[in-house]
Order: structure tokens, then C-alpha cells, then sequence
């Protein structure tokens, strides 16, 4: 019975016991959820397939650790932080989760992930792109684990920067995420020598962006910059195919692109962009042998994101295993401990500020000739190296360090 | 170069164009919706949702049933004007006499209904759906680059309101739906059959949302949602223009798009706003609209 | 019962009359009675729900119960459609989320103190702009108004735009009791849910609320009668403006979080939902819907249905429109007249 009363009384002395022998796992369950945009935007995104991602990993790990079973819960957080947030309150509250993993929409995690601290579990925060969640809201409750957008906006601006683009335009969606991106691209540009000529920002969500590329194209900048996300990043990269912003010798950066954006607006109007991403299927045998099996469960073929949840899963359980405790300080001081080399990762390392460092792939996407088959997308150019993709520790504004792993 | 505020007149230019280009969507979009509500009274917040169905069954019709874009510009008003005369005729004359409010939930829980299962069927990522071969590419126009596509919806959007409008203040036909909304009873005396009328006018209305649908699949991403972001900026030009103009719609709505677009130049963040603002004066100064007849 | 007639009648007849009049006045004493022992069972039924009910649930339900009681003052019994209220309850959420973040070691109730009074005062703007205008045109200027005040919240950078106020600390009632509590909190959320539905049945059941029917159902005859037509409805609207921001301060209080969710014109939407499947124009009616669409949202997102929630509620609506229109109280209410009387 979900008697409040009973769970608090049983949380008080599981949590004495707790302090005294340190390998126990609470109600005898390992209770992970899964809190994603279900049915909105960012389905695509995580949704229903990073929820198979993540049974995937509890499968391939057998269901159990040391004996105690593994549970799911899900729910959709419709993209709102309210919702997100109450959600992860309850099954805190109610069902004693342990780790919550998906976490999509920025505003809805930096929501949530409040509300884990709060509750003393632990968050694996896999769909989310705002650097500032290991950054000024970092916690040593969250883990941010796939991709973030200081690594995107590095990656794609320095790429684009030797490629030749000295002059640049930056089209943002005017919110917090949109102007965070605008400014590490900024300082990316600034730091190599480019200068910034112009820049629109543009209410999110916004339908029409004639207007916005016309601006670009009367800039003159060598670079055209998308500071943007989901439907409006489509929208954009639309509307400058139609005004022929690549045919009159701009080039086009897509700062946060994902693999389904590409497979939705076809290669014809997306040719020839780059952009930074954390994972591609098509890259060895072990990536093209999951994302088969993944594509086999969902119909589609994976992005950088459920591939991010099996990766953290995986993890998580493993240190699990080893702690034979689902404490979440004693599990994530695990997790520090043990490097990340799977198919998602390789060189990938947790740092004090909770950003799971490792490599960053440097993609093009390919024309319609180049293109073997539907999710055949990308051509990979180039890996960036772990240190280099994200914020130096160095440069973080973190106030809340976990102890060093 | 002269400068307009700190903008060159090039660069005026060319966005004006493409508020002119807005603009004649806004004025199709809010002629369905002036025609309901001016003439029949129904407050339709269903036109996003048609609007919408109208793109999608373009959509569906290219990539199931080799329906060409041509075809569908004919095909996707008819279909979904058909599907509004049977809304009108099903669900909406069970409350004919009621206060017009029951009209506006009505028809925003169908909205909910028909935006939910689209979302259900087709995900909210967007279906692409290609430029038609004989609009693609564009035209230097010296102060800006004007895709073809462009140009031809305002002149596919202002052709057929101007023939809308032609039919309804200048035509028999007009003239019965006029009086016949205005006095059914005596229309009915006179052998006018008015039920009939009305049905057709809702479908008609509801069909040159589906026409802005068709035209609106290649340029903008057709996703479930596409008609509920557009629905409030339709009803604010639609309660500017005056309720039961059907040239203030045009017009207005072609002002409103100039308007928008000034203000993406000056003030973009402003954008999806600014257009409440002149609502809210309207209503003060002159609640009947810009060109309406009645407060 | 005019004293000419009992003059003109005989005696017998006039106490005839006489005990016609009083046992009126006593069947009306008695459904009086029985209408506020129905309430106080409720109001026990609400102080035991928690031990059984995650509180945090039935805050949520208690708040946006509050913020569907006012709402219907303003539709059910002074007959206005307004289609911006989520500006309203955004704005008590947010002004209650700011001063007790910026303030901390403020007090709860003043943090929420603010928040309503901002909205009042919010809501006295937007029904002198309003008021002006009737039926369609009025809820065309709310919702106008509303976007403004929406544009207003994205823009500026206390609300925290698209992330939201986040980590709202609850602090302390009367700098007393710790609202972190859920137990503690669930009982004043209570308490201001029973303050705001009391206020809104004296409203109701006053002078000024029987000017404010006869308004709603002859304005041209109650303006020939005298009355400041105006005046009234803009005190309707204050009130209701104020009792809003009353429930988006408790809400913001309940879940430390205020975001743009609360200020977008679909928040509107869905209270008018709330309020025309409870019974437009009953008193518990809005409680009813709130309960109702609150539930089927929470239980609906985390099954296998969660994909089909806004079908599910716009099939409600248009059910509610066709054949309920009297909503789940009214329909209620019918049955309890035709079997039991």
C-alpha cells in the first residue's frame, strides 16, 4: 500500500541500516525511470524508443542485480518542467525510485533534476543539450551523459571555422537555451579570429523564417548559424533551401541537429551540412550490431540518444553490481571509479562536475547520391577527442563538485 | 544606400515583400473564418485543425495515392470541405440555437480530437513534403533572391479571395446567403433552402483552409500542430478586420502580415506578439473592427 | 405575499397563507441545512484524504479546483467568457515564486499575499480594458491581453522564460510551521482552498450577487433599473482575477516550480474544460471538473493511453457541449430531482 506514512517510517530505517552496511539495495528492487517527451516534439528524440533502449540494457544485463530485480517506470512529461518535476517527485516520493534516466527537454530536466537532489537519487540525464546542467546547476546527483551544447557549438563552429567561414550570422531562438548557444558560439568564433556580423533572434517557436534568412543572406556572412532546436532548426534549414543560401556560397551550421531532424527533412535540403553529434550507428561492427537490434524493437534507427540511455543503464547497473547498493552517492562514486567503453563511448570518463566526458564525432551529411539507404546519412569526418568537445573543468562554473571518482 | 531607422531601403524592400507574401496566407486563412463567423455565426476554432487536415491530406495523397500537387490544390479543399459539411450538418446544428460559445468549445474539442490523433498517426517530427517541380528555384530580384514559390501563393491566395469575395458580395448566389443568414425564415418562405446554405457556406469556409493548407505543405513543415500556432493570429486578424467583413479579412490580413514583418526587422522577438497589441486597440477604439459593421 | 391580500382575505384564508409562507421559508431553512452539512462532510472527507492519497496529488486537485471556482464566478453567474485567465494564475505563480526566492526566510502566506495581490491588481487593468465589450468581443480582449502578458513573462529574465522559476523554497508558515512538510503544506492548502470557496458563496449568496444574476440574465433591464452594470462586473472580474492568482500562488508554493505553462492560452482552455464538465453555474461544479480532468491527465500520461490524453479530453468537451451541457453536476442534480422528490 502506498501508505506514506509506512514509506517514510521504512525510508528512516533502511537509511540507518544504510549507514551502517553499505551494501543494500532498497526494497529489494533496483526501481529505474523513465521520464521523456512522449508524444510531442522531441518524440523522436528519446520517446518510445529510448524507453526499448533502456529495456535493452536491463535485458541484456538479465534482469537482475545480485539477485534483486529490476523495475521500470515511465511517463510522459508532455515537455513541461511542472509536469517532469511532479512526476519525478512522486516516484521519489511514492515508489522510492532510485535512478530516473531519458531527460529531454532542458527546461524540463534542470526541473527534475532539482527534485532528485532533493530526494537523494540519482539522475542519468541522456536527451538533454544545455551545457548549464553540468555547469551553474550542476549536482553531484546528476550525471549529463551523452552530448551537451558547448560540445555541439565547439565541434561544429571550429569545423566550419577552418573550413573557411570568417564572417557569421547567428539566427536564435530567443530563450535561455537559444542564447546560451548564441554566446558559446560567440566565443568560439571570437577566440579564432571570426567576428560575428549580425545576429536575428527570432520568438520560439516560430512557423516562418523568410524573413530571418533574408536577413542572413543580406548579411553577407560567410556562415549562416542555426541557434536553434527541434521544429524551428527544421524550419530554418528549410526556408534556406528555398532562398538558396548554400547555392549563393553561404554555408549552412546546424548547431543542434539530430538524426531523426535529418531523416525528416531528407537529404535533399539538408546536403552538405555539418554538424557535431555524440554517436552514429553506421561507425564498426558493435554499433551497426545494436543499432540493428534497436531498429529491429523500434523501426527507426537510432540516434545519439537512446544509444546514450543503453550506455548510462549499463553503467549505472554494472556499479551496482560491484557496490552491491542502489545509494545513489555510493553507486555514482562507482561509476567515477570505472571508465565508459561500450558502443556508445569510447575513452569516456565521469567528472567531478557531471559531465561524461568522451569522444565527439565530426559529421557531414551526405547527398542523395551518396546515400545507400534510408538511415544511411552521415559521413564521419572526424573524432574529436573527449578533452577537447567539452567545457574544460577548468573554465566551470560549478559550485557543487561530487568528490573526484 | 538610404537608410530607413539605421535599415537600408534593399532590405525594407524585401521583407516588405515577404509580409506581403505572409500577409495573403493570413488573408485566405482569415476569410474561412470570416465567412463562418459572419455569415453563420459559428465561431470556428476548428480552422487550424482543417487547416492542417487540408496539408496532410496533400500529404497523404503524394506519398499513398500518386496525387500530384496540382491535383491536390483541387482535391484537398474539396475532401476536407466535404468532411466540414458533414461537421456542420452532424454536430454543430444540434446546437444552432444556442449561445455562440457552445460553437467555440465544440469546435476547440474537435480541434483537441483531430490534433491528438495526428499526433498519434504522424509524430510531431514534421512530413516533408516536396517544392512541386514547376515552382522550384527563383528569381534575383536585384534587393532580394524570391523563390518562385513564393510569388505564386500570393497569387494563387489573393486569386481565389478576391473570387471569393466577388461570389459573395457581387453574385446571386452571394446575395441569398447574405439574406438568408440575415432572416432564414423569410428566405425559407421564399423557397431558398437554407439548412442547405448554411452547410454549404461551413464547408466552404472550411475548404479555403484546407486550400491554405495545400499551399502552405512545401514551405512549411507539415506537422499535427501546424494549425494551432496559426489559429489565434487568424482569429486576431479576423476580430481586427471586423467579424463580419469579408474584405476587412483581406485586407487586414494582408496589413497584418506588413505589419509582422516591419516587425522582424525592428523588433523580432516581438514578432508573435505585436499583433495582439493592435487587436487590443482595435476593440478599444473601434470594437467593430476596422471594417466591420456591428459591435 | 402582499399585506394588501391577507388584509382583503379572511381570516382563515389570510393564516392559510401564513403557513404556506412559513413552511417555505422552513423548507428552504432546511435545504439551506442540508447543502452545508453536504459541505462539511466533504470538508472531512478532505482531512482524512491524505493518509490514503499522495498529498502532493490532491493539492494539485485543490488548487486548480480553486483557480475553476473562480474562474466559473466569472462565466456562471456574472456570464462572462474570459479566454486569459492563465495570465492570472501565471501571475500569482510567478510573483509568489520571486519574492520567496529573492526574500528567503519570508513567509509563506506573505510570499502568497503578493502573488494575489499582483493579480488583482493584474485583473483590474485587464477588466477596465475589458468590460467594455460583450460575448465574443470580450473573451477576444482577454485573450489578447493574456498573450501580451505572456510575451511579457517570456521576456523577462526573473521568470527564467522556457526553464522556468525552479527550487521555489516553501518556507515557513507564520515563520513556523515547515511547509517542506507535504503533510503540514496539504492542510493550509486546504485551508485556502475552504477561505477561497467560502468567499466565493458569499459572493454568490449577497445583495451584489443577486444584482450580478439579474445582470447576467437581462443587462438592459437591470441598466433601466438603475444599477451600475459596469461597476459590478468589474468587481466580478477583480474578484475572480485575485482567487486566480490565489490558486497559481499556492500552486508555485506546492511545487516550487512557475513556468510558462501556467501563462499559455492552452492553461485558459483547460479551465474552461474544468469548469463546463463540472456544471457551469453550480457551486461544486468547477471542483468536479477540476477533479476530473487533474485525474484523467495524471492516470492517462503514465498508461498505455498516455498518447491519446488530449483526444480524450477534447472528446470529453465535445460530449460535455452536445449532451451535458449542464455539466457533471447539473446532470447530477437532475437525477437527484427526478428520483427523490
Amino acid at each position: 500500500m502506498k501508505n506514506l506514512r509506512k514509506t517514510a517510517a521504512a525510508a528512516l530505517v533502511s537509511s540507518m541500516i544504510a549507514g551502517a552496511a553499505q551494501a543494500e539495495i532498497s526494497n529489494d528492487e533496483v526501481r529505474i525511470g523513465y521520464l521523456a517527451d512522449m508524444s510531442g516534439t522531441y518524440r523522436d528524440l528519446s520517446g518510445p524508443g529510448g524507453l526499448e533502449a533502456l529495456q535493452m540494457a536491463i535485458e541484456d544485463f538479465g534482469g537482475t542485480v545480485n539477485g534483486k530485480k529490476i523495475v521500470t517506470f515511465h511517463a510522459d512529461d508532455l515537455n513541461k518542467p511542472d509536469v517532469g518535476a511532479n512526476t519525478v517527485r512522486q516516484w521519489i516520493d511514492e515508489r522510492n525510485v532510485d535512478m530516473v534516466t531519458g531527460m529531454v527537454a532542458s527546461s524540463v530536466v534542470l526541473a527534475a533534476a532539482k527534485v532528485v537532489e532533493q530526494g537523494g537519487k540519482l539522475a542519468l540525464i541522456s536527451g538533454a543539450a544545455a551545457s548549464s546542467i553540468t555547469n551553474e546547476y550542476c549536482a553531484p546527483s546528476h550525471i549529463h551523459w551523452t552530448y551537451d551544447t558547448f560540445a555541439l557549438a565547439n565541434g561544429t563552429a571550429n569545423a566550419v571555422l577552418k573550413d573557411g567561414g570568417k564572417s557569421w550570422f547567428i539566427l536564435t531562438a530567443d530563450y535561455a537555451f537559444g542564447h546560451a548557444m548564441e554566446n558559446d558560439i560567440k566565443k568560439v568564433v571570437e577566440a579564432e579570429g571570426g567576428s560575428v556580423v549580425g545576429t536575428v533572434r527570432h520568438p520560439f517557436p516560430s512557423s516562418d523564417f523568410s524573413s530571418y534568412i533574408l536577413q542572413a543572406q543580406g548579411s553577407g556572412a560567410d556562415v549562416v548559424a542555426l541557434a536553434n532546436a527541434g521544429a524551428d532548426t527544421v524550419n530554418s534549414l528549410k526556408t534556406a533551401s528555398e532562398f538558396g543560401v548554400t547555392q549563393s556560397g553561404q554555408k549552412l551550421a546546424g548547431m543542434v541537429v539530430f538524426l531523426n531532424d535529418i531523416h525528416a527533412m531528407g537529404l535533399d535540403v539538408t546536403q552538405g551540412l555539418m554538424l557535431t553529434t555524440g554517436w552514429y550507428w553506421d561507425m564498426n561492427e558493435e554499433t551497426r550490431a545494436w543499432a540493428k537490434r534497436y531498429h529491429d524493437r523500434v523501426g527507426r534507427m537510432p540516434g545519439m540518444v537512446p544509444a546514450g540511455i543503453y550506455s548510462a543503464t549499463m553503467h549505472y547497473l554494472n556499479a551496482v553490481k560491484e557496490t552491491g547498493s542502489d545509494d545513489a552517492r555510493v553507486v555514482r562514486a562507482q561509476m567515477a571509479k570505472t571508465p565508459v567503453n561500450d558502443m556508445f563511448a569510447k575513452n569516456g570518463k565521469i567528472r567531478e562536475d557531471g559531465r561524461m566526458v568522451h569522444d565527439m564525432y565530426l559529421v557531414k551529411v551526405k547527398t542523395p547520391a551518396e546515400s545507400k539507404g534510408e538511415w544511411d546519412l552521415y559521413e564521419v569526418v572526424s573524432t574529436i577527442p573527449g578533452d577537447e568537445a567539452f567545457r574544460p573543468i577548468g573554465e566551470s562554473q560549478c559550485q557543487q563538485m561530487a568528490p573526484k571518482g | 544606400m538610404t537608410l530607413v531607422f539605421g535599415v537600408p531601403l534593399s532590405v525594407l524592400f524585401g521583407q516588405l515583400l515577404l509580409g506581403l507574401i505572409n500577409g495573403s496566407f493570413y488573408a485566405l486563412l482569415s476569410l474561412g473564418l470570416a465567412i463562418i463567423f459572419g455569415l453563420l455565426r459559428i465561431i470556428n476554432f476548428a480552422h487550424g485543425a482543417q487547416y492542417m487536415l487540408g496539408a496532410f491530406a496533400a500529404f497523404i495523397g503524394l506519398n499513398y495515392l500518386g496525387v500530384s500537387y496540382w491535383m491536390a490544390l483541387l482535391l484537398s479543399p474539396l475532401l476536407i470541405g466535404l468532411l466540414g459539411m458533414g461537421i456542420e450538418r452532424g454536430l454543430l446544428r444540434r446546437i444552432a440555437g444556442e449561445d455562440h460559445l457552445y460553437g467555440l468549445l465544440l469546435t476547440f474539442g474537435l480541434a483537441l480530437i483531430v490534433e491528438g490523433s495526428f499526433v498519434k498517426l504522424f509524430g510531431v517530427s514534421g512530413s516533408p513534403y516536396p517544392m512541386p517541380d514547376l515552382l522550384k528555384g527563383g528569381h534575383n530580384l536585384g534587393f532580394m533572391f524570391l523563390p518562385t514559390y513564393r510569388g505564386w501563393v500570393i497569387v494563387a491566395a489573393l486569386t481565389v479571395c478576391f473570387a471569393t469575395w466577388y461570389m459573395i458580395e457581387r453574385t446571386r448566389l452571394g446575395s441569398y446567403l447574405r439574406a438568408g443568414t440575415e432572416n432564414p425564415k423569410l428566405m425559407q418562405a421564399f423557397g431558398i433552402n437554407v439548412p442547405l446554405l448554411v452547410t454549404l457556406t461551413y464547408g466552404y469556409g472550411v475548404a479555403l483552409a484546407a486550400f491554405a493548407g495545400v499551399l502552405a505543405a512545401p514551405i512549411y513543415a507539415v506537422t499535427p500542430g501546424m494549425g494551432s500556432n496559426l489559429l489565434i493570429v487568424v482569429f486576431a486578424v479576423v476580430v481586427i478586420g471586423g467579424m463580419g467583413s469579408i474584405m476587412g479579412a483581406i485586407v487586414t490580413g494582408l496589413a497584418m502580415g506588413l505589419i509582422e514583418g516591419l516587425t522582424k526587422v525592428f523588433y523580432p522577438e516581438a514578432a508573435n506578439t505585436v499583433i495582439f497589441v493592435i487587436m487590443v486597440l482595435v476593440l478599444l477604439l473601434r470594437p467593430a473592427g476596422l471594417f466591420g459593421k456591428e459591435a | 405575499m402582499s399585506t394588501r391580500e391577507s388584509v382583503q382575505a379572511s381570516p382563515m384564508q389570510a393564516s392559510a397563507i401564513q403557513v404556506r409562507a412559513n413552511a417555505e421559508r422552513e423548507r428552504r431553512r432546511a435545504a439551506r441545512r442540508r447543502q452545508h452539512l453536504f459541505y462539511l462532510a466533504l470538508l472531512g472527507v478532505a482531512m482524512v484524504a491524505p493518509l490514503m492519497v499522495y498529498p502532493v496529488f490532491l493539492m494539485k486537485l485543490l488548487c486548480f479546483a480553486l483557480f475553476a471556482c473562480a474562474f466559473n464566478l466569472l462565466l456562471g453567474y456574472a456570464g462572462l467568457l474570459s479566454f486569459g485567465h492563465a495570465a492570472f494564475f501565471a501571475c500569482g505563480g510567478y510573483i509568489t515564486g520571486y519574492t520567496l526566492s529573492t526574500y528567503t526566510g519570508l513567509s509563506t502566506e506573505l510570499g502568497i499575499v503578493a502573488g494575489t495581490l499582483a493579480s488583482t491588481v493584474l485583473g483590474f487593468v485587464f477588466g477596465l480594458l475589458a468590460i467594455r465589450r460583450q460575448g465574443i468581443y470580450f473573451a477576444m480582449i482577454t485573450l489578447a491581453l493574456a498573450q501580451m502578458v505572456f510575451f511579457v513573462f517570456v521576456q523577462a529574465p526573473f521568470t527564467g522564460g522556457e526553464n522556468g522559476m525552479q527550487g521555489v523554497p516553501r518556507g515557513h508558515l507564520f515563520g513556523l510551521f515547515d511547509m517542506q512538510n507535504n503533510m503540514s503544506l496539504y492542510y493550509f492548502v486546504l485551508a485556502v482552498f475552504v477561505l477561497g470557496f467560502v468567499i466565493i458563496q458569499r459572493t454568490i449568496h449577497s445583495p451584489y450577487g443577486q444584482v450580478l444574476k439579474a445582470i447576467r440574465e437581462n443587462e438592459p433591464r437591470a441598466i433601466s433599473l438603475g444599477y451600475n452594470v459596469d461597476a459590478h462586473k468589474l468587481l466580478a472580474f477583480v474578484i475572480s482575477a485575485g482567487l486566480t492568482g490565489l490558486a497559481g500562488s499556492t500552486k508555485t508554493v506546492v511545487f516550487q516550480l512557475a513556468s510558462l505553462t501556467d501563462a499559455h492560452w492552452h492553461m485558459s482552455g483547460e479551465v474552461i474544460l474544468m469548469t463546463l464538465l463540472g456544471g457551469v453555474g453550480t457551486i461544486l461544479g468547477p471542483v468536479v471538473g477540476a477533479t476530473v480532468v487533474v485525474t484523467l491527465q495524471s492516470s492517462l500520461s503514465n498508461g498505455p493511453l498516455g498518447e491519446w490524453v488530449h483526444v480524450i479530453l477534447g472528446v470529453i468537451f465535445v460530449l460535455c457541449v452536445l449532451l451535458f451541457r449542464s455539466g457533471i453536476v447539473g446532470w447530477v442534480e437532475r437525477l437527484i430531482k427526478r428520483n427523490f422528490k
